[in-house]
C-alpha cells in the first residue's frame, strides 16, 4: 500500500484492519494490476476446470439437443440438431422411467436411514460414552476409506444366498433370500451397502456439529428440570439445524448419482431392479447414443439442483 | 455462501471490532459433554457401550471376513457350512497377484497418479483459494458461482464428453488422461478459500507494506498457515484418487496402465470371477494401505470431513 496516506495512529480501534477507504482510492492502473496478479494466481485451475469440467459440462448440454452418436466423432459437425426430441423419448423410454422409480426407491430409503442412524450414533458418541471415543469413531468411518471395488468382492461373497449374512439370519430364525439375484431383495441389499458406506462420513459431520452445542445451555435446561429426550428434541435438534441440512444435502447430492453399488454388484440387474439413472446414463453412453445420455445426465443434474434447493428451504424456513 | 465485500469503507465508528473467523476448527466442548455423562446412571452408560460395540463389529465385520477369506483356500471358501477361522492357512491368493497378475504395476500406477494429483490439487487449489479469498479482482463472484455449482454436477454430466476429448487427443491409455481431469477439484478450492478467508487480514497487509510481491506474501506468509487444510486436501484428494475407478476403468485400456481398482474390478468380472480367494486377496491388497494411511492420518481425515461439513 504505497498510496496510503490515511494512516490511523495506532491504538485506534481500526489498528491492524486494512486501511480500505485508502483502498478504494488507488489508482486505475494498480488495480489492473491486481488483477492480473490475482488471474494468474486462479490461471493453473481456470484452465483445468475450463478444459475438464465447464467444456464438457457445456458440450453436454449442447449434445443433449443433437442426434450426437459414437459414430460422429470424426465429423461432429454432421450431427443434426433435434430440438428436445431427446428429452421426449427419455420420458417415453420404460427403462428410463423405470431407472427413475429405482432412484426414488433409493433415495427415499436411504437418506432417512443413514441419516436417523448417523444422528444416533452421534449423539451415543458424544455424550453417552467418555472412553474409546476415538477407536469408535475409526471403525464407524473405516468403510468410507475403502475402495468399493474392492468392498463389492466381499459383499458379493457375504450375500451369496448361503452366505454370512444368511448364516448370521439364520441364528435369528429368519431365512434369507437370495440377495443379489432377487428383484425384491437386490435393492434393499444395496441400501444396506450404501449406508454402510456413507453413515461414517454422516457421524462426523454430526458429531462435529454436536460439539459446538453449548454444553451451558444444556446444563441450564437440565437445572430447569428438562429430560435427556426434552434437551435433545428441545435444544440440540433446533442448534443442529444447519449442520442437519448440509449433511443432508451432501447425502443426496451422492445418492442420487447412486451408479457405483450395482456397477460392481449386480450391473444393474436381475432384471433392471437397481438400473439407476446414473447407470441408464452410462449404458447409453456404451451403446455410443451420446445424446441420449446428455439429456438423461441433464435430467439427473436438474434433479440434484432441484433437491438441493427444496431441502435448503425446508430447513431454513423455521429460522 | 456470500462473499465478503472487502472493498467497502469501514464505517467510521468501527465499534466493536468484528471478531475473526476462527482459523482452527471449533474448540471442542467434550469435557463438558463428559462431566453431563458421568452424572448419568451408570447401567445406561454399559448399555450404550454395548449398543456400539455390537454396532461396530457389525460395520468391521466384512473387513474381517475378507482378511480371513484371503487366507483361505478356494476349497474352504466354497464348502458349505462355511468356517471362520481358515483351517490351512494359506498364502498361495497373495503370491498369485505377486508373481502372475503384475500387481506391482497396477500398484505402481495407482501411486504415481494420487502423487501427482495430490500435488496439482495442493498448488492449484491453494492458489486460487489465495485470490479468491484476499484479492479483488472482476469475475471473481462468478468464478466462485461456478465453483459452487460444478459441486452438484453429477460424473454422468460430464463423462461422455470428457471421453470424446480424450480419445481425439489421443490421450487413451496415459498418465495423463488418468491426472489431468482431477488435478484441481472445486471441492479443494472451496476448503482452501473458507481457510484462507480464517487468516487476518492485517497479516498480508503488513506483508504487502514491507514490499513482498503477492507470490512471495503467497508463499511465505499464507501457505505456512495453511498446514491442516493442506493436509485435508492431500488426504482426502489421495483417498478419492486411490479408490477412484470408473474413470481409470473407461481410459486405461491397455494393461500396463490399470491401477488396483481396475485390474481388480476387472479380474471379478472376468474369468476369475469365482476364485474368491484371488479376488479377497486383492481386496486385502488394494485396501491395506489405505486402512494403515487412515489410522495413522485419522485426526486429519476427520477433521476434514467435520471441516467442509461445518463450515
Amino acid at each position: 500500500m504505497a498510496t496510503t496516506t490515511n494512516v490511523m495512529p495506532a491504538g485506534t480501534k481500526n489498528a491492524g484492519r486494512p486501511p480500505a477507504r485508502a483502498r478504494v482510492r488507488a489508482g486505475q492502473s494498480r488495480r489492473r494490476r491486481n488483477a492480473l496478479t490475482a488471474w494468474l494466481f486462479a490461471l493453473p485451475f481456470v484452465l483445468i476446470f475450463g478444459v475438464f469440467m465447464l467444456g464438457p459440462l457445456v458440450s453436454s448440454f449442447l449434445m443433449s439437443f443433437t442426434d450426437f452418436t459414437s459414430r460422429d466423432i470424426e465429423n461432429p459437425f454432421a450431427v443434426g440438431f433435434v430440438g428436445l426430441e431427446q428429452y421426449a423419448a427419455l420420458f417415453r423410454n420404460p427403462q428410463f422411467l423405470h431407472s427413475v422409480l429405482n432412484t426414488a426407491y433409493f433415495v427415499a430409503a436411504g437418506i432417512p436411514l443413514t441419516t436417523v442412524l448417523a444422528l444416533a450414533l452421534a449423539v451415543a458418541l458424544n455424550n453417552g460414552i467418555s472412553r474409546f471415543r476415538t477407536a469408535f469413531r475409526v471403525g464407524f468411518y473405516t468403510p468410507v476409506v475403502t475402495s468399493i471395488v474392492a468392498v463389492a468382492v466381499v459383499w458379493r461373497f457375504i450375500l451369496q444366498p448361503d452366505g454370512l449374512l444368511n448364516v448370521i439370519l439364520g441364528w435369528m430364525g429368519i431365512a434369507g433370500p437370495d440377495w443379489l439375484n432377487s428383484t425384491t431383495w437386490s435393492m434393499p441389499a444395496l441400501i444396506m451397502l450404501a449406508v454402510w458406506r456413507n453413515l461414517g462420513t454422516l457421524m462426523i459431520i454430526f458429531l462435529a456439529g454436536l460439539q459446538a452445542v453449548p454444553g451451558d445451555i444444556l446444563e441450564a435446561a437440565e437445572v430447569d428440570g428438562a429430560n435427556a429426550w426434552q434437551r435433545f428434541t428441545r435444544i440440540t435438534l433446533p442448534m443442529l439445524r444447519p449442520t442437519l441440512l448440509l449433511g443432508t444435502v451432501l447425502l443426496s447430492v451422492g445418492f442420487l448419482q447412486f451408479f457405483e453399488e450395482p456397477f460392481v454388484m449386480t450391473k444393474g440387474g436381475p432384471l433392471d431392479s437397481t438400473l439407476s439413472v446414473s447407470y441408464f446414463t452410462y449404458n447409453q453412453f456404451g451403446f455410443g447414443k451420446y445424446g441420449l445420455a446428455s439429456a438423461a445426465s441433464y435430467v439427473l443434474f436438474v434433479a440434484i439442483a432441484l433437491l438441493s434447493l427444496l431441502q435448503f428451504r425446508a430447513l431454513r424456513s423455521k429460522d | 455462501m456470500t462473499i465478503p465485500d472487502t472493498s467497502a469503507p469501514l464505517p467510521a465508528t468501527a465499534a466493536p471490532v468484528a471478531p475473526e473467523p476462527k482459523s482452527a476448527p471449533p474448540a471442542r466442548t467434550e469435557p463438558k459433554a463428559r462431566r453431563r455423562s458421568s452424572r448419568r446412571a451408570p447401567a445406561r452408560r454399559t448399555l450404550t457401550y454395548a449398543v456400539l460395540v455390537v454396532a461396530v463389529s457389525a460395520t468391521l465385520l466384512p473387513f474381517a471376513w475378507m482378511f480371513l477369506g484371503a487366507f483361505k483356500t478356494q476349497g474352504e471358501l466354497l464348502r458349505r457350512p462355511i468356517t471362520w477361522w481358515p483351517e490351512q492357512p494359506t498364502l498361495d491368493n497373495f503370491l498369485v497377484w505377486f508373481n502372475e497378475l503384475h500387481i506391482g504395476t497396477f500398484f505402481l500406477n495407482s501411486v504415481v497418479v494420487a502423487v501427482f494429483t495430490v500435488l496439482g490439487n495442493l498448488l492449484f487449489c491453494s492458489m486460487v483459494g489465495y485470490a479468491l479469498a484476499k484479492m479483488d479482482f472482476p469475475g471473481k463472484r462468478f468464478l466462485f458461482l461456478l465453483v459452487m455449482v460444478m459441486l452438484m454436477v453429477p460424473g454422468v454430466v460430464t463423462f461422455v464428453p470428457l471421453f470424446v476429448m480424450v480419445s481425439k487427443l489421443g490421450l487413451v491409455s496415459t498418465y495423463p488422461a488418468l491426472i489431468l481431469p482431477f488435478l484441481a477439484a472445486p471441492m479443494g478450492v472451496f476448503l482452501m478459500r473458507q481457510f484462507i478467508m480464517g487468516i487476518p487480514d492485517s497479516l498480508i497487509e503488513a506483508a504487502r507494506i514491507d514490499g513482498a510481491g503477492e507470490l512471495r506474501t503467497f508463499l511465505r506468509i499464507v501457505m505456512p498457515l495453511c498446514g491442516p487444510p493442506l493436509a485435508t486436501l492431500g488426504i482426502l484428494t489421495f483417498l478419492g484418487s486411490w479408490n477412484n475407478f470408473l474413470w481409470p476403468l473407461v481410459v486405461a485400456q491397455s494393461e500396463e496402465m490399470y491401477t488396483l481398482p481396475v485390474a481388480l474390478s476387472l479380474y471379478s468380472t472376468g474369468q476369475n470371477a469365482t476364485d474368491y480367494g484371488l479376488l479377497l486377496a486383492g481386496s486385502v491388497l488394494i485396501i491395506t494401505p489405505i486402512i494403515l494411511l487412515f489410522v495413522a492420518l485419522q485426526r486429519y481425515f476427520i477433521q476434514g470431513v467435520a471441516a467442509t461439513g461445518i463450515k
